[in-house]
């Protein structure tokens, strides 16, 4: 390992494709990522830690589901709504899934639009997806209200197994604040879109360089996650 | 568009300069500062400051084991109190804070080549939270109560039962405090992580990053992985406290009385926390492991001996250390086979390790050794440690560990491997770096002394430990009583310990001293006292201003240890020499 030149040479010299192109990225100069800003990767790097938070929150629900020996209330009864006189089960968190899955789908359209710098589809579609994902946090805040009108609480229910409530009010909350962070952030970056401020490079708060809509993309990825995060919530909490 | 310097090749620079925020007031320079420097600094001093406080707290514990009764306020609730408080803030609060925030924060920029980290915002506010959780912890001591007295692996359920010590506030300030910190780490840990990865100078590939970084980065990383397992165990142990949910909470009946609580899991907690427990251990040592590799090297004129081995074993070790976590749990009660999984991944590790200590060894072999105190400081490491690493053999084997589990041997153990060990690292460092900080060398005459007296005193202190754990004296005790199995000598042995830590303690504080005093009076070191390759050293100006690097980036031209080169004109070449040109 002595004397040796740089091993990258120039961005414009065709880089090897495939699992070659990574060992040589990995092995090359100043950035691992080569087309990854700084802001990108540290969400995802946030977002890989944020993945064990959930996982550990999940896997510790699954154990005192299964360590309590009280039985577990049936999720298809406690999670029914009565509409007219029908009682059908999950009918609420079905309709919650759907719309957090739209926004998923119009915060894609937003991330295409602000690659094109279309500054008013953008922010329309931003403000869409807030919108999306504000209903669906009223929502569970409506499911909230029955539930502890039922008499549900983080310490005990009607139906069975403490860990219940425990567990439920615990989980759909910390989703439920990423969600509201999500669309407090989507609302303000919105806004710079709108104002032109990525066009501009105004001085500010998350305003990367000139004519860079990337920041989007970085609030797509974290939208996208947090949206991952509740089918896993849904299956393992809903559907056992 | 390969542009041409000294007859090399460089590559084009793909990392557009960063725009620096320049502060244009005393409080945003020196207080609210994003400047990486600063922030390590202030992260620094904060770090030691608590970290002296647990000092304070083990010698009141070794008087209460030394000479027992002697200070009357010492009663039994009031130890536990001690233990907890001890050991919680050197793991966490000191060796975590101060590797990753405090080196990691002054050191990654400086010798990856540049200007900050990649958020300076975002940065300041992993200082700034930090330092809430520290004041959160401390609050601890003046409320009703006191501190927590659980242990400081904080064992559910007595860590919240009424009986233990800071039931009523201690609890509740050490989780929302673990929870800050965490908060705090995450928002510092993705700038170091980022910065290695997107923030290099030209010429820095990740194989020539001097092994410090490799170490900062892996343990970084591990931390980012393993905190979660902590903040959710906090979380849930909160609200079992606050709000009576049972998420570790069996039904329990204390003094004939039912409790509320019911059907959670005990061991669910130990399963988070070990799962963040023992990564730590690594957190605290693989920073450890890659700044004593750089000090061995510059102190002893020699090339790192086999450094993507070092690199390696870096990673491995720090991939291994996520499953092991149950080895801290043979006595739980937990499936005992899991015990033949996990002792067989434990000693796994040991390989990597070993790889380690060869190299270390090999790198000194005929090596040009200067006895400096940095390099002092490294050797009592390899010692200690290699004695710490030793002892978790034992320890890591179900057999041999259960009937020294709960005894003063594990306390010897992990004294000597994490927490003698690192802080061994620490002040090496510490000796290390300091010119580059203030421009002026610590005192060596000092230096050689604190040296001797911790070296020394730690093993006067730790290894009798070993000694009484074998003779069953139990770990967590505030006295022992009528206790006919341990013999009135082991007694005699617990005096001597206590003294010696006494005296420990005091060498620390002419360290405190020296820290001080050489800012003044110190000699003036210029700017690459130890002749050293790494480009921390290569700065225009000492100690380096705001940007680092003045007007240009460096580039780099060549690993981190090119020390005593065959033909070269000094027995060092910085990372930014360019090649002599080729003739053609
Ligand atoms: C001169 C230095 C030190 C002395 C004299 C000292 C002394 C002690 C003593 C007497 C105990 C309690 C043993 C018992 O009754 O169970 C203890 C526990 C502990 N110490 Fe230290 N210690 C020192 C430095 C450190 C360092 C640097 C670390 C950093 C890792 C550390 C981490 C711990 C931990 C984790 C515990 C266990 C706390 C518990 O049982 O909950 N100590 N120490
Ligand atoms: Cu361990």
């Amino acid at each position: 390992m002595a004397e040796t030149t740089p091993t990258h040479i120039g961005a414009e010299i065709a880089r090897p494709s495939g699992m070659r192109g990574i060992v040589a990225d990995w092995s090359s100069d100043q950035r691992a990522f080569k087309n990854v800003s700084w802001g990108k990767a540290m969400m995802w790097i946030f977002l890989l830690s944020d993945t064990f938070v959930f996982s550990c929150f999940l896997l510790s629900y699954m154990t005192v589901r299964m360590s309590t020996v009280v039985p577990w209330p049936n999720p298809s009864e406690v999670f029914a709504l009565t509409i007219g006189a029908e009682k059908i089960p999950l009918i609420l968190i079905a309709i919650m899934t759907f719309v957090l899955i739209s926004s998923s789908g119009t915060m894609a359209m937003a991330v295409n639009f602000g690659y094109r710098r279309d500054r008013r589809k953008t922010a329309a579609l931003m403000l869409a997806t807030a919108a999306l994902g504000a209903t669906f946090v009223g929502m569970q805040a409506f499911e909230w209200t029955k539930l502890i009108g039922e008499g549900v609480r983080p310490w005990g229910n009607p139906w069975g197994a403490v860990q219940f409530g425990s567990s439920f009010f615990m989980i759909t909350g910390f989703h439920g604040t990423h969600v509201t962070i999500g669309v407090i952030f989507l609302i303000v970056m919105a806004r710079k879109v709108l104002r032109g401020d990525f066009d501009h490079a105004r001085r500010g708060f998350f305003t990367s360089r000139k004519g860079s809509y990337e920041i989007v993309e970085i609030t797509g990825l974290y939208w996208h996650f947090v949206d991952l995060v509740w089918v896993f919530i849904f299956a393992l909490f809903y559907l056992w | 568009m390969v542009d041409v310097t000294h007859g090399v090749a460089v590559p084009v620079a793909e990392v557009g300069d960063v725009e620096l925020y320049h502060p244009r007031s005393w409080v945003t320079k020196y207080v609210f500062s994003q400047d990486a420097k600063v922030i390590a600094i202030q992260y620094s001093l904060t770090a030691l400051s608590i970290g002296l406080v647990a000092l304070v707290l083990s010698w009141l514990m070794r008087m209460q084991l030394g000479f027992p009764g002697l200070l009357s306020f010492i009663n039994a609730d009031r130890y536990y109190q001690f233990v907890t408080m001890h050991g919680m803030i050197m793991v966490i609060y000191l060796l975590t804070a101060l590797f990753l925030g405090g080196f990691g924060n002054y050191l990654i920029p400086l010798m990856l080549g540049a200007r900050d980290m990649v958020f300076p915002y975002v940065n300041m506010l992993s200082y700034w939270i930090y330092l809430l959780a520290v004041l959160v912890l401390v609050a601890g001591f003046f409320v009703p109560g006191g501190p927590t007295g659980a242990g400081w692996t904080l064992y559910p359920p007595q860590a919240i039962l009424a009986n233990t010590p800071g039931q009523q506030w201690g609890i509740i300030l050490m989780l929302v405090s673990l929870m800050l910190f965490i908060i705090g780490f995450t928002m510092g840990g993705l700038n170091y992580v980022v910065t290695v990865l997107q923030g290099r100078a030209r010429g820095m590939t990740m194989m020539r990053m001097p092994l410090t970084v490799w170490g900062i980065f892996t343990a970084t990383v591990m931390a980012l992985l393993a905190f979660p397992a902590l903040f959710v165990g906090s979380v849930m142990m909160l609200l079992d406290r606050v709000l009576g949910t049972s998420f570790f909470m069996p039904s329990i009946v204390l003094m004939g009385e039912q409790l509320k609580y019911g059907g959670g899991s005990p061991i669910l907690f130990q399963h988070l926390f070990w799962f963040f427990g023992h990564p730590e251990v690594y957190i605290v040592a693989l920073p450890a492991f890659g700044i004593v590799s750089d000090l061995i090297s510059t102190h002893a004129r020699k090339n790192i001996f086999g450094y993507r081995m070092m690199v390696w074993a870096i990673v491995a070790i720090g991939a291994l250390s996520f499953v092991v976590w149950a080895h801290h749990m043979y006595v739980s009660g937990m499936n005992p086979g899991f015990g033949f999984f996990f002792a067989t991944t434990t000693l796994i590790i040991a390989i990597p390790t070993a790889i380690k200590v060869y190299n270390w060894v090999l790198t000194l072999w005929r090596g040009d050794i200067h006895f400096t105190v940095p390099m002092l400081f490294a050797l009592g490491f390899i010692v200690t440690f290699v004695n710490g690493g030793l002892t978790g053999l034992f320890l890591g084997n179900v057999v041999v560990d259960v009937p020294l589990s709960r005894t003063m041997f594990v306390v010897a153990h992990f004294h000597m491997v994490m927490g003698i060990a690192p802080i061994m690292v620490i002040f090496g460092a510490i000796y290390h770096w300091y010119p580059k900080l203030t421009g002026r060398m610590l005192d060596d005459t000092l230096g050689k002394l604190h040296f001797w007296v911790t070296f020394v005193g730690a093993y006067a202190i730790f290894f009798p430990m070993h000694y009484l754990g074998l003779l069953g004296v139990p770990r967590r005790y505030y006295e022992m009583g009528e206790t006919a199995f341990v013999p009135p000598s082991a007694h005699t042995l617990n005096e001597f310990i206590t003294i010696a830590a006494l005296i420990v303690g005091a060498a620390q504080l002419a360290f405190v001293f020296n820290l001080f005093w050489s800012l003044r009076h110190g000699r003036p070191s210029g700017g690459n006292p130890w002749r050293a390759t790494t480009l921390e050293w290569q700065t225009p100006e000492t100690p380096p201003t705001h940007g680092n690097w003045g007007k240009e980036l460096p580039v780099v031209y060549r690993w981190a240890y090119d020390y005593s080169v065959p033909g070269a004109a000094e027995d060092f070449l910085p990372q930014n020499q360019p090649p002599m040109p080729r003739t053609p």
